[in-house]
Order: C-alpha cells, then sequence, then structure tokens
C-alpha cells in the first residue's frame, strides 16, 4: 500500500475512531459518575419504591415501573396501527398515494418531542380529563382506572408515546416487507389466495424482521422525555391506573437533574441514567440483530439494511 | 359451509383487512393533522415583529419574545455542526472505502449503537464532560450534547451515499494514478455531495428540535448571549419553560415557538425531499 | 420427405403423438384462446394470440427470449392481474368459462390452473405445511388425517415422497434445488387443478434435476394438461406433445411436436430452431 494511501486511512480511520470513543466514552462516564450511588445502594434501589431526596431515600422502583408501563401501553397501541401502515403503504397502496403518504408519516417521526408536549398539555390532556370525568362510576371501581381523573397520568403519556412511535415501527416494517422476495406472495396467489392471505404469507416470511421494527419502536419509546414529562405528573408512585400521574425514568432525570444540590443525589439520577442506557442498548442490539437475520435468510445483499436504530 | 359460503367468507376477510389497513393509515394521520392544526393556529396568532426581535420579559409581565432563543438555537446548531459535519463525515467515507475492515464493522456498530442512546442520556454524558470540569452551563456544552447526536447520523448517511457512487468512478480515478485520498475526495464525495448536503440540513432540522440534551448543557438565560461559555437560551428549552409555567402569555408565546420549530422541520425536509428529486432527475437516475 | 431438423427422441416407446381426434371441437379443448391482446399500460406485450389446448397432453412454449410466452402464460391462471397497469383484450377459455368475463372468481380459477415458477420458491415453513398451505386456505380437507393423505397424495404424483416421507415436518428450504422444484409441484398439485403451467421449471437446475422433472412431466400429463414454457428446444422436443412458437408477442406457428421439428410451416420457424438467431 501507498505510504500516501496509508496516511489517508490512518487519518480518516483517526476521525471515525471518534464515534467508538465516543459510545465507551459514554459508557464509562455513566458508570463512573454513578459509583456512589451503586456502592452506597446496591440493588436495593431499584427494588425500594421511596424516593425521597430532600430525606435522603433514593428508591428508584417507580422510575422502572413508569418506564416499562408507559412504553408497553404504548406499544400494544402503536404496533397494530403501525404495521396496518406498513402494509398499506407497501402491498394495498395505489401508486399515485405512495409518495405522499410516506412523507405525511416521515412527518409524524420529524415534529420534535416538545411540539408534541405543548399539544399534549394543552390539548390532550383535556380531552383524557374529560374522557375520564364521563366514565361511568362502576368502571371506576376498578384500579385500573381507579383515582382522580386529573387528565395527567400514564393514559395520556401512553397515548402520546404511541402516536410517536407509530412512524418508527412502521418505516421498519414497510422496509422490512420489501426485502420478501415478489416470489413468496406469487406462490401464494398461485394456489388461489386471496389478498389478504398473500399477505399473511409475506408477513410470515417477513416474522423476524417485524418483530424487530416492534422491539426498535420499544426502543424508542423508552427513552422518550420531554413528551411523557409534559403529560405523565411527574408523581413517583406505583400504580396499575391509567388515571394515575406516574414517572418514568427520562423524565425525573430531566426534571431533577438541575436541582440535584448533593452529589449522592446526582449521582443516584446518573445511575437511572446508566441504566436506561443500558436497557436501551440492549433492546435496539436485540431489535437490530432479529432485522438482520431476516434480511439475511431473504438476500445477502438486503442485510446491508440494518436501520441506524431509533433516535430518541 | 358450502365450498362458495367459504370462498365469499374469504374474500369478506379479504376486504375487511384491506379496510382495516386504510383505517390505520387514517388513524395515524389524525394526529397529525390535530397537531399541526393546533401548532398554527395558536402559534400564528402570537407570532409577530417582537416575538422575533425582543427578549423575554421579566416573569409574570407580558410582551417580549424569543429573540435571545432563536439567536441561542442558530449558535448550538452551527457549533453541533462544526464539530459533528467534519467528523461524521469522514468516518462515513473510512465505513464506504474500507468497509470490509474489523474496525469498520465496529465503528459502524457504535453509530448505530449511539442513534439508540435517549438524549436525556448523551445530556448527561454531556453534563460529565463539558459542565463538571468547568463548574456552569455553557453554549459549547449544550453543542457539544447536539454535536454528539448528529454524529452518527451524518455518518451514516454519508457512507450509504457514497456507496451509491458507482464503482466505475472510483476505479476510473484511480486507474489515472490519482492516489486513493485524491480519488476519494477529488471524486467520489463531490459525486455524492448534493446527498450529503441534504443529509446533513436534515440531521440539522433534528437536532434544532431536540430539548433534553440541552435541559443541564446549555440551561437556559433570560439575556441575550453569545458568549460560549455562558448558558445561553434555545427555542426548545424556552418553549419547555413557558409550556409548564402558569402564565397565559407565556404559553401563548410557547406555541409561537413550536410553530417556529414545526417551520423549520418542514421546510428543511421539504427543501431536502425537492433537492434530491432535483438531483435524480438530472443525474437521469 | 426433409430431414429432421431436430433429433426428437421421445421418452416412453409407447408414447402416442397419434391425433387423437380431428380439428378440435370446442368440448374437446381444455383452455380456448381467442384473439388475445395484452398490454402493459400503453405497451402492447402480446398481440392477437389464438390457441386451442387439449386435454390431457403438454403443450410447449418456445420462442427467443422476451417473446411473451411467460406473459401469456400467465394471462391463462390471471397471474398478470397483480400487475399494475395490466390489461386483456380477448378470451381466454378454460372447459369453455371465460376467465376474464367480469365477475368471475379469480381465486377459483387459480385452483384450477395451477403454476410452478421458473425459480423454486417454497414457504419458509416444513414440507407438510408447505403443501397443506393451498388446502388449508381453499379449506378443501376438514380434518387432520384428510390433510395428510392429501399431502401424501400430492408427494406420490411429483414423485417426492419416498425421500422425505421421514422428514416431513422439516424446514422445505433444506431440499436441495431439484428436490424443492417438485415440492412446489407437488404444492400445486395438492388443490387438485386441472391444468398446470410451468414456467421454465427445470432451468435452475442441474441436468440429472432436469431429467427427473422430464419424467414426472410425462407421468403427469395422464391427469393433468400441462402447459411448459421453455427456452431449451430440446427439451421441448422430449417432452411435449405440441409446440407453440412465440416471436415478438405473436405466436406464430402452433403444430405437434414431432411435425414442428421436422417440417415446420413457418420460415420463422425454421430460421429458429436451426438457431439462425435467438
Amino acid at each position: 500500500m501507498r505510504s500516501s494511501d496509508f496516511g489517508f486511512r490512518v487519518g480518516v480511520g483517526a476521525f471515525a475512531a471518534a464515534l467508538l470513543l465516543i459510545v465507551v466514552g459514554i459508557a464509562i462516564t455513566l458508570a463512573n459518575d454513578s459509583w456512589l450511588s451503586i456502592q452506597k445502594f446496591g440493588l436495593g434501589f431499584w427494588g425500594t419504591s421511596n424516593w425521597d431526596p430532600v430525606a435522603g431515600e433514593f428508591g428508584a422502583f417507580p422510575f422502572i415501573w413508569g418506564t416499562l408501563y408507559s412504553s408497553v401501553l404504548a406499544l400494544l397501541m402503536a404496533t397494530p396501527v403501525a404495521l396496518g401502515i406498513a402494509v398499506f403503504i407497501s402491498e394495498l397502496c395505489p401508486n399515485a398515494l405512495r409518495a405522499p403518504l410516506i412523507f405525511l408519516t416521515e412527518l409524524l417521526a420529524a415534529i420534535p418531542s416538545i411540539v408534541y408536549g405543548l399539544w399534549g398539555i394543552f390539548v390532550l390532556v383535556p380531552a383524557v380529563r374529560a374522557v375520564e370525568t364521563a366514565m361511568p362510576e362502576w368502571l371506576r371501581v376498578l384500579p385500573l382506572f381507579s383515582g382522580p381523573p386529573l387528565g395527567v397520568g400514564m393514559f395520556a403519556a401512553a397515548l402520546i408515546l404511541a402516536v410517536m412511535v407509530v412512524p418508527f415501527t412502521s418505516a421498519i416494517a414497510r422496509e422490512v416487507l420489501r426485502t420478501v422476495p415478489a416470489s413468496q406472495r406469487e406462490a401464494a396467489f398461485a394456489l388461489g389466495a386471496t389478498r389478504f392471505e398473500a399477505i399473511r404469507a409475506a408477513m410470515f416470511y417477513a416474522r423476524t424482521g417485524i418483530v424487530g421494527a416492534v422491539m426498535l419502536g420499544f426502543g424508542r419509546a423508552l427513552g422518550e422525555t420531554m413528551a411523557v414529562t409534559m403529560v405523565i405528573g411527574n408523581n413517583p408512585q406505583v400504580s396499575l391506573s391509567l388515571f394515575a400521574p406516574q414517572y418514568t425514568m427520562a423524565a425525573v432525570i430531566a426534571n431533577e437533574f438541575t436541582e440535584a444540590a448533593d452529589a449522592l443525589y446526582l449521582s443516584a439520577l446518573i445511575e437511572i441514567g446508566l441504566v436506561l442506557f443500558v436497557i436501551t442498548l440492549f433492546v435496539n442490539l436485540l431489535s437490530r440483530g432479529l432485522i438482520w437475520s431476516m434480511a439475511r435468510q431473504a438476500s445477502p445483499k438486503a442485510a446491508a439494511l440494518v436501520p441506524r436504530g431509533a433516535e430518541a | 359451509m358450502t365450498a362458495s359460503d367459504t370462498a365469499r367468507a374469504r374474500k369478506v376477510l379479504s376486504a375487511l383487512f384491506v379496510g382495516a389497513c386504510a383505517l390505520c393509515v387514517v388513524l395515524a394521520l389524525v394526529p397529525l393533522a390535530f397537531v399541526l392544526f393546533f401548532v398554527v393556529s395558536q402559534g400564528v396568532q402570537s407570532l409577530n415583529v417582537d416575538f422575533f426581535t425582543h427578549n423575554p420579559r421579566p416573569v409574570g409581565e407580558p410582551g417580549g419574545g424569543m429573540a435571545n432563543a432563536i439567536v441561542g438555537t442558530l449558535m448550538l446548531t452551527g457549533l453541533a455542526a462544526a464539530m459533528a459535519v467534519p467528523i461524521g463525515i469522514l468516518s462515513g467515507v473510512y465505513l464506504a472505502e474500507y468497509r470490509g475492515s474489523r474496525f469498520a464493522s465496529a465503528v459502524r456498530f457504535a453509530a448505530d449503537t449511539l442513534n439508540g442512546v435517549p438524549s436525556i442520556v448523551i445530556g448527561v454524558f454531556a453534563y460529565a464532560i463539558v459542565v463538571l470540569p468547568f463548574r456552569h452551563f455553557s453554549t459549547l456544552a449544550g453543542g457539544f450534547a447536539l454535536g454528539v447526536m448528529m454524529i452518527p447520523i451524518i455518518a451514516r448517511t454519508t457512507e450509504e451515499l457514497l456507496l451509491l457512487v458507482p464503482n466505475a468512478l472510483r476505479e476510473g480515478a484511480l486507474a489515472l494514478g490519482a492516489t486513493r485520498a485524491r480519488a476519494v475526495f477529488t471524486v467520489i464525495v463531490p459525486a455524492a455531495l448534493p446527498g450529503i448536503i441534504t443529509g446533513v440540513v436534515l440531521a440539522l432540522a433534528r437536532i434544532a428540535g431536540e430539548t433534553a440534551p440541552l435541559l443541564f448543557t446549555s440551561f437556559n438565560n433570560r439575556f441575550f448571549s453569545t458568549s460560549l461559555s455562558q448558558p445561553i437560551s434555545s427555542i426548545t428549552v424556552q418553549v419547555f419553560t413557558y409550556a409548564i409555567s402558569p402564565y397565559e402569555d407565556w404559553h401563548r408565546q410557547a406555541w409561537a415557538g413550536a410553530l417556529v420549530l414545526v417551520s423549520i422541520v418542514l421546510v428543511c425536509s421539504m427543501a431536502a425531499r425537492y433537492a434530491a428529486a432535483r438531483v435524480a432527475s438530472i443525474r437521469g437516475r | 420427405m426433409n430431414p429432421p431438423l431436430v433429433k426428437v427422441r421421445v421418452r416412453g416407446a409407447e408414447a402416442d403423438l397419434h391425433d387423437p381426434a380431428p380439428a378440435a371441437h370446442i368440448e374437446t379443448l381444455k383452455i380456448d384462446v381467442e384473439h388475445l391482446s395484452f398490454f402493459y399500460g400503453e405497451k402492447r406485450a402480446l398481440e392477437d394470440i389464438s390457441i386451442q389446448i387439449r386435454p390431457n397432453v403438454v403443450t410447449a412454449f418456445i420462442g427467443p427470449s422476451g417473446c411473451g410466452k411467460s406473459t401469456f402464460l400467465r394471462t391463462l391462471n390471471r397471474m398478470n392481474d397483480i400487475i399494475p397497469g395490466a390489461r386483456v383484450e380477448g378470451r381466454v377459455c378454460v372447459d369453455g368459462q371465460d376467465i376474464y368475463r367480469p365477475g368471475v372468481d379469480v381465486v377459483a380459477v387459480r385452483r384450477k390452473v395451477g403454476m410452478v415458477f421458473q425459480k423454486s420458491n417454497p414457504f419458509p415453513k416444513s414440507i407438510f405445511e408447505n403443501i397443506a398451505y393451498g388446502l388449508r386456505i381453499n379449506k378443501l380437507t376438514s380434518n387432520r388425517s384428510e390433510m395428510a393423505a392429501r399431502v401424501e397424495e400430492s408427494l406420490h404424483q411429483a414423485a417426492l415422497w419416498d425421500e422425505v416421507k421421514d422428514r416431513l415436518h422439516e424446514s422445505a428450504l433444506a431440499l436441495s434445488g431439484g428436490q424443492q422444484q417438485r415440492l412446489c409441484i407437488a404444492r400445486a398439485l395438492a388443490v387438485r387443478p386441472d391444468i398446470l403451467l410451468m414456467d421454465e421449471p427445470a432451468s435452475a437446475l442441474d441436468p440429472i434435476a432436469t431429467q427427473r422433472i422430464e419424467e414426472l412431466i410425462y407421468q403427469l400429463k395422464a391427469k393433468f394438461t400441462i402447459v411448459i414454457v421453455t427456452h431449451n428446444m430440446q427439451q421441448a422436443a422430449r417432452v411435449s406433445d405440441f409446440t407453440a412458437f412465440f416471436w415478438l408477442g405473436r405466436l406464430v406457428e402452433f403444430e405437434r411436436t414431432d411435425k414442428m421439428f421436422t417440417a415446420p410451416s413457418e420460415k420463422l420457424t425454421e430460421d429458429y430452431l436451426t438457431g439462425r438467431f435467438g
């Protein structure tokens, strides 16, 4: 190799190394700065539910609860819609509509989270409050619907998360469906399948990729901060009720970071950040692995189509 | 059930399925329409010259604007771009030119991972790296956080675009005796440049709308400031502060800020789309 | 008498190429195509084709690439419907019924007229599940044992049973290329079509696998009507009773195979068969 080529490789490679450095740096920094809290509280940190920084008590279970509850609920609402959109755009849509529809779904993804949050506070929350107030007494008795109709709470948060997750899952699912060879659908049609049955055959073929797309949406929901913190009520309580104001890991960091007066408080918050980092890392890795393995089954070239990951 | 009954049932099921998918599309577009409607209708009322030229008034007093926030967002995205564009593009060049190497795979993995890290976590990272050592919030910290978010986006987009450049161009340049560096920077990158620029513009639009990483890096500033080492206001953080406040006037301004943000996003994505279409038609692809 | 242009070797000495009936009546025709034209949007791909396919024989479509033989094959089971902008003029009558008549149940047409593709396309499921697919969606069996019996019957018909009977529930993708193609044939036969359309079924296979497919075709024609598209003239000569020669979207000549390969009526056909083009 010529020396100038070698110099080129090293020079450009140094810039590329920045990416590695940053990721490793994040992991190390988070671990380092949460060490104080990890040492003091150990695993009990995540088992206790009493979050009282003033009194020096840091029980972080409500945040994991809130994060998982809101994300799973959002996923339940968003996944069918996202898959329906993906199927419609890639299989059923008239050609003229395709580009505008893709543009519109991408627009959904491009709206900043703070704008969703703003709309959430002033439009969604009053609407949810109205629904909650209108709920009949006999339903309100159930733990799922108990509590005063404040509007802010788990349901509003899950709803807004679902709206934000739909474009991500649907875009990846659409790409995944595109890699299904046309011969699979043709085989189904030739055997007398209806449109639904042929699409079902294609979706079966793409099942690992679709699961990957859904998980990517999950990862997105886990890390979402602004829209959630503006409508969830920010109350560190563990509750099954959709009406109850609760808290998520991302939201508590956003709200309390600048108020953390002492080192322990800060370290506790950073530990929450560390766990959030690890969980989203794991979910994203799993989802990308699934999508990649499905693409490889369809065609080796398509394996290059691994998406760039959920943008938080 | 007779054979024709089953056949009819299958057809009905198929038609219902198609209908359900169309319904899903409508279901997704409804919140989009809703959000845009409110942002435009509420925001337009409060958008006036004052908004763009005045700073915020003291707490509780009506009037004022977001001039400092707009300048702040410009500075922050400018800083982020200054940091992320060179690193991102050169990383993308490495990923494209040395695709098969293990180092490239590791870098690609890191880029995809970084793309998936929640923005609040990146804010924490930037806090630890830039805020803690200097003991105060600063524009630099905010720019750094946004830059970290931009690098992997630009790197991956650049890589994909460079891979689209026909190999024949690369081989032609090398066959004429160009060094690798020269071939890349004088032939390949220029061929992909329109797409790269589009990618940068889209990435800029995205990070201009970020709030979480700024909350404890650039923090906020009631006054007009252009100092790199002081906290600075930004449209997103200002909208957040106003939205959760109890003042009507501030709520109105929050909508106006949201309208500005959405307009930035819309203009940038349409410009990017238009540019991509023009390039495609010029190239005859 | 002209010497044969191509050596014709017919499988099975008892093969009867003697024309069973005089100029065919409508009732004995399996497929009767009248003045069929096919358009992709504005572009005309097939021009005014009329052909009569008889039951229980093998009819081959030959011609240079791009001549429209595959496109025409696909009009026989309305597979071209899934292409946007496709338009058909003329009639295709299967057993006397025009399949392009408005209101026709396309699903039923495709059950009656089955298709095997050039590259085998098994579903990523087990061997059993691949064959059961057509039975399931068309609800052709009412219980598990009936389904198993039908699956076994199809695998026998496709001459694949002995090779897979012990691994019916393993993945179909683990089979060799030739076995996968026979699996696709079995899958198509499971829904008991009358007609089997085969689009270059052996072109992706090695010579030994090709030979097995050709033997299979010979056995199948006793129960099914077979139409096969092939770019290999020798294969057409080996396997078919009737041959149709297509060129640039038109049907140039349709004749009994032995006559076409020894004394074609059209000069174009003769030029193609002797290798002057295509």
